[in-house]
């Protein structure tokens, strides 16, 4: 019997269109619009101006806080300006605007292919490089890494999970990259070890991917420690929550940490940034994005520098489908809908999935029939049916009552409502508002 | 690249399922315990869920229509299953004016005065039988003979009448129909629910396409089974084997096709199985206490009226709960 979470879940039509197509790495576009909010957190300081030439890993702004993340760059070329850029998250931010002049990299930057194995850095040490190149997680949270790696005084790590589960449909960005970098994600595992101060790690991977587990099962068998673990598929397996309960059969409380079970969780592209970041010295300023979508002509898994806009990597895809309807950044139970294809790639974009405009279409909605079947597949436990109406008929009350700050937004819900409610649509207009109500209280 | 975009929040794709897959589901589940019942009642259980169905699906449409005043929904099958649920819970020998009443107040008043699908308390079709049986107890008590020698008998009105076993039970013969009879549907009784493997059938095809969990139904059955089995245990004499009781009247229809119905009945797994001991609790005691001979519909619409109850108390077990 495979290991997965204990409650819920649901299992999507995988759709891996992408699935065994090489990372292909994209040339810079003529402009990159670099977002100063790549993360979860504090936006990050400028620390160039208007005119300064940069370099392909120059360091663009530091962390505004202690939860943020530096930000370089990702091109040479020269500071255009600084302004408000349209972002993936729909709103305009700050961004640093680059115009690309060649390609010249910062010369700390080890640009070879060789694996560099060996580290003799202490775990304060390897946790400041990780925090100086501004890794966060890249499965689509950018939780500053450096963060996860300091646990609150009290509590103690006992092991690293590598969430490469991808159990988001058609992404395979985290797939690819563990068939052709397996063995730099293995000395990244060991890294994070040593720099949490554990002895035991284990990588996640669905089994939809059999020829990604034994790869990663046999290089891991060269480490000590590192077990590659395969999982039952089931969506929301990439949860963090979900992920420590398939792994460890702990589950965090309401409202606590990963590491009060001792868990820290690490996306697998993570993982690998650390590995570029300590082994490389090179910073986060690129990473693999999926472009997918059944009316794409060439599904495909780029190397991407960030800033690069969305619209360029549809073009290297074959192009915008004439009957696209939306374009998501990230998968489709996740993703955000993008405003526009001109915004740029963060560190969170995994994905830019184009569905068609049938698809885009949601279908009418009924009254609720109480199935439960929303009930019974919520990962968190949690009655989507009822969180819905606690946020209809506003109350707050009831609604924190029922946990409703526990729901991880994974839609498995709105996905299976026979009646097509817009159940996590509601849920989250009621998790902002207790969430307004708490504060105020603690104030 | 200008283009005019979709924007909604996500999950952006949809599972497919719906109302209609599911009321259509349940219908197909009762397709093999209708053949049970044409094969021994003949035309009368043919024109009686017909007249049922129909004017289900009518009074829904005119209601819909006429007083509510918006797009009528009969296309989702959740009126045709009132229609044949109304119709397997009554004799097959039921004069047709009588049945048209019957789905009346089931559409009319039990489910779409409440707002419709979804916001109905009590089962619709178990609503309308409750009133049949109040408002005309002989016709609802006079069940047809089992014309054993043909299929499908060619007798509706003029049908040779006689008792269920619940009601020779009651009245304390001891020569009731044997297991077998009760298993294939060979005996007296409301025209869907005579047939246990035909009712079991419908059971395990729900359950293959995840229409219903097991908890109703099978919790009923249980404590059904044990109440009586306990009380036969006490004294063989008064009161029948547990076998008998589960075999027999409208318990595995109302168990699994009535009971079931998602929007009477609790939404989490300890809920339903709170709401289906207190049926098989209920069923029991009317059974072997109370002046009906049948319990079922009682005891469920008495159930139904307590689950949003429930549902406010019973919460599912959330994640990281001890």
């Amino acid at each position: 019997m495979l290991k997965t979470f204990r409650i819920g879940g649901i299992h999507p039509p995988e759709n891996k269109l992408s699935a065994g197509k090489k990372i292909t790495a994209l040339a810079a576009p003529k402009q990159v619009i670099i977002p100063l909010s790549q993360h979860i957190g504090a936006p990050a300081q400028a620390v160039v101006k208007k005119g300064d030439v940069v370099k392909v890993g120059t360091l663009l702004a530091k962390a505004g806080g202690f939860v943020s993340a530096n930000i370089h760059s990702s091109v040479s070329g020269k500071v255009n300006k600084i302004d408000n850029a349209l972002d993936t998250s729909g709103y305009r931010r700050p961004a640093i605007y680059i115009d690309v002049e060649g390609d010249e990299w910062e010369e700390s930057i080890d640009r070879s292919d060789t694996l560099v194995k060996e580290c003799n850095l202490s775990s304060k040490e390897i946790i400041d490089k990780i925090a100086a190149a501004g890794v966060v997680g890249m499965g689509g949270a950018t939780f500053p890494t450096q963060v996860k790696l300091l646990p609150p005084p009290g509590n103690k790590a006992e092991i690293v999970i590598v969430n490469a589960v991808e159990c988001e449909p058609y992404l395979t960005a985290d797939h690819e990259l563990m068939l052709e970098k397996g063995e730099q994600i293995l000395v990244g595992v060991t890294l994070l070890m040593k720099a949490a101060n554990v002895n035991k790690a284990v990588i996640g991977i669905e089994n939809n991917k059999p020829d990604a587990i034994a790869h990663m099962t046999k290089l891991a068998s060269a480490y000590p420690g590192i077990e590659v673990m395969p999982l039952k598929v089931k969506y929301p397996q990439g949860g963090e929550k979900q992920l420590i309960d398939a792994v460890t059969s702990r589950q965090v409380k309401s409202g606590a940490l990963p590491i009060s079970v001792g868990a820290i969780v690490q996306n697998v592209g993570t993982v690998y940034a650390v590995y570029e970041a300590v082994q490389k010295n090179k910073p986060l300023f690129e990473r693999v994005v999926t472009v997918t979508g059944k009316a794409v002509k060439n599904p495909s898994n780029f190397l991407v520098r960030i800033g690069t806009p969305i619209s360029n990597l549809i073009e290297a895809a074959g192009g915008l489908p004439e009957n696209t309807g939306k374009i998501i950044g990230g998968g489709p139970m996740m993703g955000k809908a993008l405003v526009s294809a001109e915004v740029p790639v963060g560190k969170g974009s995994s994905g830019v999935l184009l569905m068609t405009e049938v698809e885009s279409v949601r279908k009418p909605m009924h009254d609720c029939i109480r199935c439960a079947k929303c009930v019974s597949v919520c990962p968190m436990g949690l009655n989507p049916a009822f969180l819905m109406r606690s946020t209809v008929y506003q109350k707050w009350d009831l609604a924190e009552e029922d946990h409703i700050q526990d729901c991880i937004e994974c839609g498995s819900c709105s996905y299976t409502c026979p009646a097509n409610r817009p159940l996590l649509d509601h849920i989250r207009i009621g998790k902002a508002k207790v969430l307004g109500i708490i504060r105020s209280r603690k104030s | 690249m200008e283009k005019s975009l979709y924007i909604s929040p996500s999950p952006h794709i949809h599972g497919g399922d719906s109302i209609s897959k599911n009321m259509y589901g349940v219908l197909i589940a009762l397709i093999p315990a209708f053949l049970v019942s044409l094969y021994y009642f003949g035309l009368g259980a043919l024109i009686v869920t017909l007249v049922s169905v129909v004017s289900c699906v009518l009074f829904e449409y005119l209601i819909q229509k006429f007083i509510m005043k918006k797009e009528p929904t009969i296309c989702d099958g959740s009126a045709i299953l009132t229609g044949v649920l109304l119709a397997f819970n009554v004799p097959s020998n039921l004069p047709v004016w009588i049945i048209m009443l019957g789905a009346l107040f089931a559409i009319g008043v039990a489910k779409m005065s409440f707002g419709g699908l979804g916001n109905n308390i009590f089962n619709p079709a178990l609503a309308g039988r409750a009133f049949l049986l109040i408002s005309f107890p002989a016709q609802m008590t006079t069940w047809p003979l089992v014309d054993a020698t043909s299929a499908f008998p060619l007798t509706y009105t003029d049908a040779e009448t006689g008792a269920t076993v619940l009601s020779l039970l009651n009245e304390g013969v001891k020569e009731l129909p044997s297991y077998t009879s009760l298993l294939i549907g060979n005996h007296g009784g409301s025209l869907g629910e005579v047939s246990a493997i035909a009712l079991l059938l419908g059971f395990a095809y729900m359950l293959w396409k995840k229409i219903i969990t097991w908890h109703v139904p099978v919790t009923i059955i249980l404590t059904v089974f044990a109440f009586t089995g306990i009380m036969h245990l006490v004294n063989p004499e008064t009161y029948a084997s547990p076998f008998l009781h589960i075999l027999s009247g409208g318990l595995m229809l109302g168990a699994i096709f009535m009971a079931t119905d998602y929007v009477t009945s609790p939404m989490t797994k300890k809920g339903m199985v709170i709401y289906a001991i207190g049926i098989g609790l209920l069923t029991s005691i009317i059974r072997l206490f109370g002046s009906y001979p049948e319990g079922m519909s009682f005891a469920i619409l008495i159930m139904n009226s307590l689950t949003p109850l429930i549902n406010a108390y019973v919460k599912p077990k959330h994640f990281g709960e001890k």
